[in-house]
Formats: C-alpha cells, sequence, structure tokens
C-alpha cells in the first residue's frame, strides 16, 4: 500500500528530528528563549495598565509563537543542508509528499510545545482569566499552529537552499500567514474576552477554513519546492 | 542489483550544465554498462561531481538527454532516483543520532528490515560503534556509515563521489570489495577520483573531464590486474 509507505517514511521523518532535537535541545532552547523575551518586553512597553495588557495578550501570545516558529522552520531544514543529509533525504524512493509530512509533524510538536508554553506564560504575565470553554481555546490554539507550521514547513522548504534563507524565510511567510494569523487573533480575543463562542466559533471555523486549504495546497505544491 | 544486459546503466548524450553564464559541462557523452566499473577523473572543477549529481537526479542537465537504467531523468527522474545509491563528498549524516539509529532510519526509508541494517553495520566492521553519537565519530568512520547506508540501499547505478577520502589502508579495501562484489551482481559504478591508485584494481576504465568534455583519450583498465591495457582516442 502506497499510502502506508508514505506514511511510514514520514513518521520516521518526524521521530528523527525529535530525537534529535531532544537530545540537542538546540532549536527548542532558543525558541523559548525567544519567545519569553517577546512576552516580556511586549509586558513592559504596554505599561502596567491591566486592562491593556489583557487586550494585547492574544496578539502577543500568537506573535510570539510565530517569531519562534520561523526559528524552529529554519532550522529543520538548515540541519539537513550543513552535512549533505537533504541530498540523501532526497533520493529515498517514494513521494516527496512523505518528506513534508515528516516535517511538519516534528515542527508541529516542536511549535506546539512552545505555544503551550508561551500560552501559560502569557496568561500569568498578562493576567488573563483562563475561559470556562477551555477546550475550545485549545481547539482555536491547534488550528492556528496547524496553519502556522504548515505555512512554515512549506516556506522553509522552498528557502533553505538559499544563502540568505534567514532573511528570506520571514519576507515569504508573513505576508502568507497574515490571514492565519488575523483569524488566530481573534477567536483567541473573543475566547479569552468572555465571548460564548458567537464570533469566536465564526473565527475558527475560518481558521479551520484556512487549514485545510494551506495543508492541502502545500501538499500539492512540495514536490515543485523540493524538486531541483 | 538485478541489471538489465541490453540497457546502459548509464546512458548519457551530450549531458551539459551550466553555472550562471559560464558552462561548467559543455557535453558528456557516456555509456557505462551493467556491471562495469568507470573512472571519473578530471582537474579540480571540472564538473565532475556536478555529472554525478546529474545523475542522481539531484541537478538537472540543461542540456543533453540521460538515462539512467533506461529511465530518462528528466520526464521519470523518480524511477531513474530508485536505481541510483549516491555516495556524496558530505556523508549526509545525522550528528545527534547514533550509528545504528542513522541505519534505522535509512531502511525505514528505504523499505528494509531493520535486521539488514544490523547487516550492513557488521560488514562495514561498524558494530562496535553502533551506539556511539555520529558527532563524536571520527571522518574515517562517518564514511564508513555513509558506506553502510549505500550498502543497505542496494543500487543498480552506484555513483562514488571521491569514496576513498578519509578511508584507511582497510577501509579502501572495503570499499573496493563492496564495488567488487556489486559488478559481480550487475551493479555499474561511476566513481569521481583525484587519486587512480586506491581504485586501479576495480576500474574497468577511466575518463577525464576537460573542459566540461570528456577527452578524447579513454583508458581501459583489466579490472584487478591494475595495469593499463589499451589507450583509445
Amino acid at each position: 500500500m502506497p499510502w502506508r509507505d508514505e506514511w511510514r517514511r514520514a513518521r520516521a521523518i518526524a521521530w528523527k528530528d525529535l530525537t534529535a532535537e531532544r537530545r540537542s535541545k538546540a532549536v527548542f532552547n532558543s525558541v523559548i528563549a525567544l519567545a519569553i523575551t517577546i512576552l516580556v518586553l511586549f509586558g513592559f512597553a504596554l505599561g502596567p495598565d491591566a486592562q491593556a495588557l489583557r487586550d494585547a495578550a492574544p496578539g502577543v501570545i500568537w506573535l510570539a509563537a510565530l517569531f519562534a516558529g520561523v526559528l524552529a522552520f529554519n532550522r529543520s531544514y538548515q540541519t539537513e543542508i550543513e552535512g549533505g543529509a537533504l541530498d540523501q533525504l532526497v533520493l529515498y524512493p517514494g513521494g516527496r509528499r512523505a518528506i513534508f509530512a515528516g516535517k511538519l509533524m516534528g515542527n508541529f510538536v516542536l511549535v506546539a510545545s512552545t505555544l503551550a508554553i508561551v500560552v501559560a506564560l502569557g496568561v500569568i504575565l498578562f493576567q488573563v482569566d483562563l475561559p470556562a470553554q477551555w477546550l475550545a481555546l485549545v481547539a482555536i490554539l491547534f488550528f492556528g499552529c496547524v496553519g502556522l507550521v504548515t505555512l512554515g514547513t512549506l516556506y522553509a522548504a522552498m528557502a533553505s537552499r538559499s544563502r540568505v534563507r534567514e532573511v528570506l524565510l520571514p519576507l515569504l511567510l508573513f505576508p502568507m500567514l497574515v490571514p492565519v494569523l488575523i483569524a488566530a487573533i481573534q477567536a483567541t480575543k473573543s475566547l479569552l474576552g468572555g465571548d460564548l463562542m458567537h464570533d469566536a466559533g465564526a473565527w475558527a471555523r475560518l481558521l479551520a477554513a484556512y487549514d485545510v486549504i494551506f495543508v492541502a495546497a502545500s501538499f500539492l505544491a512540495f514536490d515543485f519546492v523540493i524538486e531541483v | 542489483m538485478n541489471g538489465t544486459a541490453d540497457v546502459s546503466a548509464i546512458d548519457a548524450t551530450d549531458v551539459a550544465r551550466r553555472l550562471g553564464t559560464s558552462w561548467v559541462l559543455r557535453g558528456i557523452t557516456l555509456r557505462v554498462a551493467p556491471g562495469e566499473v568507470v573512472g571519473l577523473l578530471g582537474a579540480n572543477g571540472t564538473g565532475k561531481s556536478t555529472f554525478l549529481r546529474i545523475v542522481a537526479t539531484l541537478v538537472r542537465p540543461h542540456a543533453g538527454s540521460l538515462r539512467v537504467c533506461g529511465h530518462d531523468v528528466r520526464t521519470v527522474p523518480a524511477r531513474a532516483r530508485e536505481a541510483v545509491g549516491y555516495l556524496a563528498h558530505l556523508p549526509g549524516l545525522y550528528d545527534d543520532l547514533t550509528v545504528r539509529e542513522n541505519l534505522h532510519f535509512a531502511a525505514a526509508m528505504l523499505d528494509r528490515r531493520r535486521a539488514d541494517a544490523e547487516a550492513a553495520l557488521v560488514r562495514v566492521g561498524l558494530e562496535r560503534a553502533a551506539e556511539q553519537r555520529v558527532r563524536a565519530l571520527s571522518s574515517g568512520m562517518q564514511r564508513r556509515l555513509a558506506i553502510a547506508r549505500l550498502v543497505l540501499r542496494q543500487p543498480r547505478v552506484a555513483l562514488l563521489d571521491e569514496p576513498y577520502s578519509n578511508l584507511d589502508a582497510a577501509g579502501i579495501e572495503l570499499m573496493n570489495s563492496l564495488v567488487s562484489e556489486w559488478t559481480g551482481d550487475g551493479v555499474a559504478a561511476l566513481i569521481v577520483l583525484h587519486e587512480l591508485a586506491p581504485a586501479v584494481g576495480v576500474l574497468d576504465r577511466t575518463v577525464t573531464i576537460v573542459d566540461g568534455r570528456l577527452a578524447p583519450n579513454v583508458h581501459d583498465h583489466q579490472r584487478h590486474a591494475g595495469a593499463m591495457l589499451r589507450v583509445t582516442g
């Protein structure tokens, strides 16, 4: 069954990336450090006004996740390129989509872990009350993370062979992420603001729709992105 | 390792590749039969490795045609890719994984059993280093691990870019014994070389790239004799 082969390869790539990261912690440590720095700096910039902090919290949390994610996306391909491993990876038989799926899973675990820490810290630093519908908040964080990681993984692959990939990735990625970020921030804001899933639900549905489109488009485009 | 006798392992006609505005390869025509071992020589920067990467489907040719085991690298690169095993100049390993984990990863990607990975580990003499992380290995041991991955791959066309670099005498012997085994099974090998000496026992012939083209003199070697028998062109 071809899809089973692809699934096995994707899992192998995700396992490889996460095992290497668990040992080196090269990405996780820097990503967490950057995310905390962003939260603290925004906290100082917004001042002591508790309401201003609460209003800004969803935006600051997603921006911290975005900037931290960019570090992770860049690094996920950099390790492949440094030792010539990317050449070997693309030479394995089967579809290139298994590479994308594997990288996507690995990056998702990393960024989702970061997002969980960022949200926990954001709740404390920005004096936000967690909503009663905390499962809805988890769902919104999940959908937002899927959109962020899908596009990040695709565009990092696109930028990976460039010598200026650190600069190129944000330039390519940020404009594409605008709809995902707006939907994620608005959904989170509605929920944290006590909205009983009215606005939050609409934004969450839009976010899920973006996810479906971006995941499908990224899987279709990846063959061309990674092809020589 | 089941090369078909009537189809060339590598069939390149006027393969050209430019870098920016200058042509690195100006028209390489080369046929390698199944089971044949060809050494690719030339000065630095003449495009030997580029040609190897084109055959490996890692780089597209800008002109000419190229078939690997009958599969056109432009139209069906995935089929051509399945036939090749590429030992690159860089080992392409994961530093934070152990030797065993690197091979198990390759086995998963190649749909081989873990037992095959263990056998490849033993074949290259790395079983004692199996639990070491790759970053702790010497460059020679990393080379052996990259060779083990090639063994696991079971290619029909072995593309070897300076395979003897960083290898000690035992490593060179290992590399040559593997090439001899493969060619006995009909596997073709194209080997980029800076020095002829380590490979002379396994080469059937050598070709030289000069100014982006194959030089007219093509030396044929009799395998295992180490002697140059014929000069054509």
